[in-house]
């Protein structure tokens, strides 16, 4: 039986994409990061693929270069059912990838990094020979040179980025994978990599950019895919899209959920904080000169995407990173770093922190709940009669009490950790926090992982605890969260504040938009 | 992964059993191989280490020994810390116990004791502050620094013994014998006073008692006071104990010391309760063997005691082997190793069968 048309039609529009997926899904344990995942790249496109952070990507593209398997779906490589087991299949189905943070023998030379693992043979000076004729190829054609003898560590971060996409190309690879790729380079270094994409679009290859940042898909794709929450909820062709589209499909727009407050009485400024400064260990700066000022019985809310400097604000302000800048406590100036800028200092200025990963930072996962209840607080008198012993005793009733106030389930203190879920565990430390009354509030993503029931219950206490006088500061990736708890609403884009808005004079596209550095 | 949970119970008493239990089967198959009868020599061994007062003597000398080095592993381990330093500073331990019984006149055993006992932990701990001080603040790795500070050590209890200890004339690098009055009391001599005869020869001595006392204080030390949840909380999670306020320095640098000064403590009863001098290889290897102990107990201190007493009737229990039968030193040795082999280092060998006989179970 001949085909029909349309089945035709079907089969040379498969030959016309390098990759398509078909209905991958990936779980961890109970969380499910990959849901029925279907999508199509043409050949000699350039496709974004934005999203928030947690929204799976990275993940599906771990499981396109073989790091982990999917439980469900097929991949096909130009048009070619695809197995792909470990990365040496990628690599030998033409697949390239760009990590965000790179891979590169620091102290080995370009050419010396650009054939690692991929010699021609037990000598080296043959593969080097053709590794040299390549690159000085590639630099001619696409604006990507890079000294062949230099040392990785001596080249700034976009050259070291440069060797990276030489390194898929010196694999023949057809398809470019670039994950963040603009994270860590300055604006005129972003440019010169869209040109060199631009360039290898040009020749037929095909390039996969992952990003969060909607300028650079509306710069530089041809079509969009977004992801929320796991799932692919959308793709467009980028020239008939809208950045305030893209945003609205990113955070997306889930019934709203309306917490019960009065307006805030703010009362005196507890925490004023003047041009913060924070330089990381790469010396790329994290915070770039943030102001602000929180009162005694209001919520600031910190909207921002993932990873522009929300959690290194955190980090500062419980004494966890050291920062340039002035800052007042109850107007009291106190010191960003060095001596008395450290976690305990904080705390006793009556400063409590929920941090935002609760099972890195915020629980010790292998301790009882008793234990976790005194976690930070093991100095505290109460809990310690003499300077030999713990009351530990003491702890499990206390801990008792808060657990049943903060309907921890099961409000058991001789329970670890690791056996409560998630939502129980969040409240656990909201638990140890809150009920310290303390002046300032630092809380991080109070309801990640965490199911409605809770949600409604943590928010609950966040407003009480904002009627009982504290200041709150609270920083979310969640614009409802975001939108119906606080009172201010400042947005981080970058390690800077984008604007502020109150909350009743805004809405979760004007945020989305400042969120992606557009306002 | 997801058979990996097995309960607390089976985790310390079940895994270690049946690794115990494959090591002698090995062992057996050994013995067996040089043709000589498993069954006599596990008889031989028991009887050895346990049938008469005189073999749990000797059982309870070693352990002795084993219990001080193998708290001193796990005290460290509960912080995450690998201290493989505990042969250095037992010998250094050794050094402070000899110098005290030599330099003062003491009027009783009782004040010595106390004295020698300070004065090992002290030099203990000073050996274990300096990898303790590198790995903290100049991220030297423990293992590493430990490791070549026990060399430093040997050299330089050599260097002591040959040129500022050794007796005028002799040709033996060790230090003179201590005064009379500072001889240990021997578990005999106690057990006399309550009426229970026990065998003259055996070393063993008060020490033993400074021992378990040990393992209730440091099990007190790490379940029921600040310092040793900080060192628990910092073992568990280094960025939670981050965010608690904990500084990860100042607990590598404590908890080494509280661990160099118990490795520290095993020359009480290897210097002053046995040898009465100091010799060139007092330590005689349980600074190793307290790995094993303290991997076998679970850096437990209950688990450490235990562990301590199953070393000590190997080491014993294979003397008597090499006497009486037909199998060389060597083969004792190696029966030891396997025990080694199985408790510590082959230990999720043994670990995942027992928890997947348990997800069967608790899949039905």
């Amino acid at each position: 039986m001949a085909l029909t048309e349309p089945q035709m039609r079907q089969e040379t529009a498969a030959s016309d994409h390098a990759i398509e997926l078909r209905g991958i899904s990936k779980a961890f344990g109970p969380v499910q990061a990959n849901k029925d995942i279907s999508i199509r790249v043409r050949r000699g496109t350039i496709h974004g693929i934005v999203g928030e952070n947690g929204a799976g990507k990275s993940t599906l593209m771990s499981i396109l270069y073989g790091f982990y398997r999917a439980d469900r779906g097929e991949i096909l490589i130009n048009g070619q059912p695809t197995e792909i087991p470990d990365s040496l299949a990628a690599i030998r189905a033409g697949i390239g990838m760009v990590f965000q943070h790179f891979k590169l023998v620091e102290n080995f030379s370009v050419l010396e990094n650009v054939i690692l693992g991929a010699e021609a043979g037990g000598f080296l000076r043959p593969s080097l020979a053709r590794a040299r004729g390549l690159l000085q190829d590639l630099a001619r054609e696409f604006e990507l040179n890079v000294n062949p003898d230099a040392l990785i560590e001596d080249l700034s971060v976009g050259h070291q980025q440069r060797v990276e996409i030489l390194k898929a190309l010196y694999r023949e690879a057809d398809i470019l994978i670039l994950d963040e790729p603009t994270g860590v380079l300055t604006p005129s270094e972003a440019d010169h990599l869209f040109r060199i994409l631009r360039g290898l679009k040009d020749q037929g290859k095909t390039i996969i950019l992952i990003t969060h940042k909607l300028r650079e898909i509306m710069e530089v794709t041809d079509e969009v895919s977004v992801m929320r929450r796991g799932e692919m909820v959308a793709t467009r062709v980028t020239a008939q899209t809208s950045p305030t589209e893209l945003a609205e499909l990113m955070v997306g727009r889930k019934v709203l959920l309306r917490v019960e407050k009065t307006p805030a009485q703010p009362g005196d400024p507890v925490l004023q904080l003047e041009n913060l400064r924070v330089v990381d260990s790469q010396g790329v700066e994290k915070l770039r000169g943030i102001s602000l000022d929180i009162r005694a019985g209001e919520i600031l809310g910190i909207a921002g995407v993932a990873g522009n400097g929300q959690s290194e604000l955190l980090e500062v302000l419980a004494g966890l990173r050291p920062a340039e800048g002035k800052a007042r406590l109850r107007g009291t100036p106190f010191p960003l770093s060095g001596s008395g800028a450290d976690a305990q200092t904080r705390r006793a200025q009556r400063i409590a922190h929920v941090p935002e990963d609760r099972q890195r930072r915020g629980l010790v996962m292998n301790f009882h709940a008793w234990e976790n209840i005194a976690f930070g607080y093991h100095h505290d008198p109460a809990y310690n009669p003499s300077a030999w012993r713990m009351d530990n005793d003491a702890i499990r009733e206390d801990a008792r009490g808060k657990m049943e106030r903060f309907d921890v389930r099961p409000p058991d203190p001789l329970l670890k950790a690791s056996g409560f879920s998630g939502g129980n565990q969040q409240k656990i430390v909201l638990a140890r926090e809150m009920e310290r009354n303390p002046d300032l509030l630092l809380v991080g993503q109070p309801t990640r992982g965490v199911d409605i029931g809770a949600i409604e219950f943590i928010h609950q206490q966040l407003i009480h605890l904002r009627d009982a006088g504290s200041a709150i500061l609270l920083v979310s990736v969640e614009l409802d969260e975001i939108l119906s708890l606080s009172d201010r609403i400042v947005v981080m884009f970058d390690g800077r504040i984008m604007g502020e808005r109150l909350p009743e004079a805004t809405n979760a596209q004007e945020l989305g938009l400042m969120m992606a550095g557009m306002a | 992964m997801s058979a990996g949970r097995i309960p607390n119970w089976a985790d310390v008493t079940l895994v270690p059993l049946f690794s115990v239990a494959l090591a002698f089967a090995l062992s057996a198959v050994l013995i067996w191989a040089i043709g000589e009868s498993p069954w006599d020599a596990v008889k031989l061994m028991v009887q050895g280490a346990f049938g008469s007062s005189y073999g749990w003597g000797y059982t309870l000398f070693y352990a002795t020994n084993f219990i001080f080095t193998g708290l001193a592993v796990a005290v460290a381990f509960q912080a995450r810390l690998f201290n493989i330093g505990g042969e250095g500073q037992a010998l250094l331990g050794g050094l402070g116990v000899a110098l005290v019984c030599l330099y003062i006149p003491w009027p009783h055993w009782s004040l010595a004791l106390i004295a020698a006992s300070l004065g090992a932990a002290l030099f203990g701990a000073a050996w274990a502050i300096i990898p303790g001080y590198l790995q903290a603040r100049r991220g030297s790795h423990i293992v590493i620094t430990t490791i070549m500070f026990n060399f430093i050590a040997a050299s330089l209890l050599g260097y002591i013994l040959v040129n500022v200890l050794r007796v005028r004339g002799s040709q033996d690098p060790a230090s003179p014998r201590f005064p009379a009055e500072v001889a240990l009391p021997k578990l005999h001599e106690m057990l006399a006073l309550v009426g229970i005869p026990f065998s003259r020869v055996p070393p063993v001595n008060i020490s033993l008692l400074l021992a378990i006392f040990m393992c209730f204080a440091v099990w007190f030390m790490l379940w029921r006071t600040r310092l040793g949840y900080q060192i628990r909380a910092f073992g568990e999670s280094e960025p939670a104990a981050e965010y608690a306020g904990i500084s990860p320095a100042r607990i590598t640098i404590y908890v080494m010391l509280i661990s160099g000064a118990l490795a520290g403590l095993m020359a009480v009863n290897s210097v002053m309760g046995e040898q009465q001098r100091l010799v060139l290889n007092a330590v005689e290897g349980a600074g190793f063997i307290g790995i094993a102990v303290a991997l076998m107990g679970r850096n437990h201190p209950f688990g450490v005691f235990l562990a301590a007493i199953l070393f000590g009737f190997l080491y014993q229990g294979g003397a008597e082997l090499a006497l009486w039968m037909s199998i060389p030193r060597e083969l004792i040795v190696v029966i030891q190793a396997l025990v080694i082999l199985f408790t510590g280092a082959l230990d999720n060998m043994v670990r995942m069968p027992i928890a997947r006989l348990f997800a069967l179970r608790g899949g039905r």
